[in-house]
């Protein structure tokens, strides 16, 4: 008689919780399923903001034939790439090297340049991007990719900590060992440590290639020539710029979300067991 | 090991006594070496470093003669720029000609970065002097110099610290402390759109700007109210976007990893997905459907304002606001409670289940205090993030909808504006004011900075760090 009442419960439980999974995933994935219905939706080009099933609908790839020839987005596209990787490979580097020097050596000033630049980190970044406007006008940089990777990396040093933290783990009688072979530092650091660091690398990797796409306000000051957008600055352009694109380019809009969040999705799914691990390793140690 | 003891100790000896004691007892070399960098290392024979230093000292001196000595002159005497950029009639040739006035932006901007430079010479400098007296010390107690190749070993073990640090503190100095200081000296200036070089010039005001900022003049609609409600706002909004993303995460982390519930990986992935589209895009998109002609007007067959209702303070824009960061920021919270709960010890279960606990409890006196234990320092980076969480507010709102009674005058702030967004208009309206937004931001850096530094200082990573080597 009890085991019937508790399984009846647990069954009960058991069918409230899918009914909650199920509410909140549909409210997830719902904005989703819009986007990508718009993505792939070539109506009549009125009412495309407010009706959902216009008379006269079709489906089909016209946005993204749309998307890339009639705008630059395989230019932006490019652009995006190739910001993305070179100032994710810097970044990786930046925030490895500090992190590094930070958690193993021991040096003066280690803890005082530790609160520095967790104080630097807490300027909003836009209040000083007039300024890094000027200081790269002044070194003649402005509305080139180059700059971007230089603002885009200049500051990894700033968010040291999450590997910081995954260092304080690794034990240090290995490297004591290996210094008592005789191995010197930068060797204890390219053959022991970053091995062993493989999870923050691939999270740092991911979280830095991913920026560049997701950035527009840096874009939009440093760069002003349409050939040197990202994709970021370029879509917000499409639908932005003038009173009627909205209307004229939110298909297309959306076809090239679509194109972005494919590739982010790609990577982020191939990659997501160590983005976890590097998530909560930050959380852990801070 | 024994050497290196000396050396610790003799470096202990030079720090504590100085340079001014290095000029009183260093050797004609050190003292010559005060102003001529390298001097001393290139009569013992230490030809590279010497000439490196002698280097860094020409090549640094020339700056300052040919371009830096006058920023630096303009930024200590107190004025920022007479001359304005304009005509003048040329007599001789009878026309007017254009002058090139000054230009406080760039005075500012150079000085500024002459100011770093001049910083960094002084270390170098300071090296310099210490390698000669260091050098005495060796001469006096017999011992040989160290070569270049030693010196290069150095740097590659005791002092590795050095050649990892150099390159990302420069990235660092230059996209970062630069501008800084440079936006922190603005708010002591009268940079607006009355005063933009190079057709008007800006010059220091002092304190004033903190003055007009916490001024009560101007009655409602004054900077100190509604800077106020701003600030408020600010903490209300950061307050509700960082519980209501971590609590909400946390449930669906505790429903999906429920026992007995399968597909969890189906589950994960879906919310997961929303980590995937572009925070822009998401926001974007929401602020598209929200519109007042948006799509789920339509659908509702409603008129609602979604995002620019003014009643009640705005406060169905407020609400939708942090509805919409629920989406983009749960499946992060999502994701990083997942991965905390599987490892939190089943012992602890196992013994409140024998106890007899229900579930409820166990969720209050076990879960919830171990999450909150743990997860304490991403909730306060998480804190820190929101008040400055720009796009959310930028792209749905853009700050609005407009109130003249509580936020119009010349404040230029909007009702849903953060202090961040407010700061972003101030520089980017068409009547821009920087120095108010630089008083802006040394604010949110007050606030930000004591907050982390507090916490981080106080958790027990920062005294832990060695705890599990």
């Amino acid at each position: 008689m009890k085991t019937t009442i508790k399984s009846i419960t647990k069954h009960f439980s058991d069918i409230l919780t899918y009914a909650l999974l199920i509410v909140l995933g549909v409210a997830w994935i719902l904005p989703i399923v819009y986007l990508i219905y718009t993505a792939f939706r070539v109506t009549p080009s009125t009412g495309i903001i407010n009706t959902l099933f216009p008379s006269g609908l079709r489906l089909g790839f016209g946005n993204f034939s749309r998307l890339f020839q009639d705008t630059m987005f395989s230019t932006w596209l490019a652009n995006t790439i190739l910001v993305a990787v070179c100032s994710c490979a810097l970044t990786t580097a930046f925030i490895l090297m500090v992190s590094y020097a930070l958690s193993r050596l021991r040096f003066r000033f280690r803890k005082p340049i530790m609160n520095v630049l967790l104080v630097l980190g807490m300027f909003p970044g836009f209040m000083s991007m007039i300024a890094v406007y000027f200081i790269l006008k002044a070194m003649g940089l402005t509305n080139s990719l180059l700059a971007l990777i230089m603002v885009y990396s200049g500051s990894a040093a700033l968010s040291y900590y999450i590997c910081k933290g995954f260092f304080d783990t690794v034990p240090r009688a290995m490297e004591e060992a290996a210094i008592l072979d005789g191995a010197s530092q930068p060797m204890v650091f390219w053959k022991i440590i970053l091995p062993m660091a493989k999870p923050i690398i691939v999270y740092t990797v991911l979280t830095s290639f991913i920026s560049p796409w997701c950035d527009f306000i840096f874009v939009n000051t440093i760069i002003s020539d349409r050939e040197k957008y990202t994709v970021s600055l370029g879509l917000y352009k499409m639908i932005n710029a003038e009173k009627n694109s909205f209307n004229d380019n939110f298909t297309v809009f959306c076809a090239g979300a679509f194109v972005v969040g494919g590739i982010i999705v790609t990577l982020f799914m191939s990659m997501q067991r160590y983005y976890v691990e590097g998530v909560t390793s930050g959380a852990v140690k801070g | 090991m024994v050497l290196e003891r000396v050396s610790v100790k003799m470096k202990k000896r030079i720090r504590k006594n100085g340079l001014i004691h290095a000029f009183k007892n260093g050797s004609y070399a050190t003292r010559l070496s005060f102003f001529i960098m390298g001097f001393g290392q290139i009569t013992r024979g230490q030809i590279a470093k010497g000439v490196f230093y002698m280097l860094i000292e020409g090549i640094f001196l020339v700056y300052l003669i040919l371009f830096g000595g006058r920023y630096i002159g303009h930024l200590f005497s107190g004025d920022l720029g007479r001359r304005l950029t304009g005509e003048m009639w040329n007599e001789e040739l009878q026309i007017f000609e254009k002058i090139k006035g000054d230009n406080s932006f760039l005075i500012l901007l150079y000085g500024v970065v002459s100011i770093v430079l001049i910083a960094l010479f002084l270390l170098v400098w300071a090296t310099n002097v210490k390698g000669n007296y260091e050098n005495d010390i060796r001469v006096q107690k017999g011992e040989s110099l160290t070569t270049f190749r030693e010196d290069v070993r150095t740097l590659l073990n005791e002092k590795f610290y050095i050649p990892l640090l150099a390159l990302p503190f420069i990235g660092l100095l230059v996209f970062t402390v630069m501008p800084l200081v440079f936006m922190l000296l603005i708010a002591f200036t009268n940079y607006d759109y009355a005063h933009t070089p190079p057709g008007k010039l800006f010059d220091w005001v002092g304190f004033s700007n903190f003055k007009t900022m916490f001024s009560l003049s101007g009655g409602t609609s004054g900077f100190a109210l509604v800077f106020l409600r701003v600030l408020l706002w600010t903490f209300v909004w950061a307050f509700f976007a960082t519980f209501t993303n971590y609590f909400l995460g946390l449930i669906i982390a505790l429903l999906i990893n429920k026992k007995g519930i399968r597909l969890k990986v189906l589950w994960r992935t879906l919310f997961v997905m929303a980590i995937a589209v572009p925070q822009f895009v998401t926001l974007l998109l929401m602020q598209k459907i929200l519109d007042g002609d948006g799509i789920l007007n339509k659908i509702l067959g409603t008129n609602i304002l979604w995002l620019s209702d003014q009643r009640n303070f705005a406060l169905l824009p407020r609400l939708m606001i942090i509805l919409v960061n629920i989406w983009i920021g749960v499946p992060h919270s999502l994701l990083l409670c997942s991965g905390i709960l599987l490892n939190i010890p089943t012992d602890y279960y196992e013994a409140a289940k024998i106890d007899g606990a229900s579930a409820p409890k166990i969720f209050m006196n076990i879960t919830l205090p171990y999450m909150l234990h743990i997860t304490a320092p991403y909730l306060i980076t998480q804190f820190v993030g929101n008040i400055n969480n720009f796009n959310v507010i930028w792209l749905l709102t853009g700050g609005g909808p407009v109130d003249n009674v509580y936020y119009g005058g010349g404040t230029q702030a909007q009702s849903t504006d953060l202090l961040v967004t407010w700061l972003y208009r101030l520089t980017t309206d068409q009547n821009p004011k920087y120095n108010v937004a630089s008083v802006i931001g040394i604010i949110i850096f007050v606030i930000c900075a004591t907050l982390s530094l507090i916490t981080f200082n106080k958790t027990s990573a920062a005294k832990s760090e060695e705890a599990f080597q």
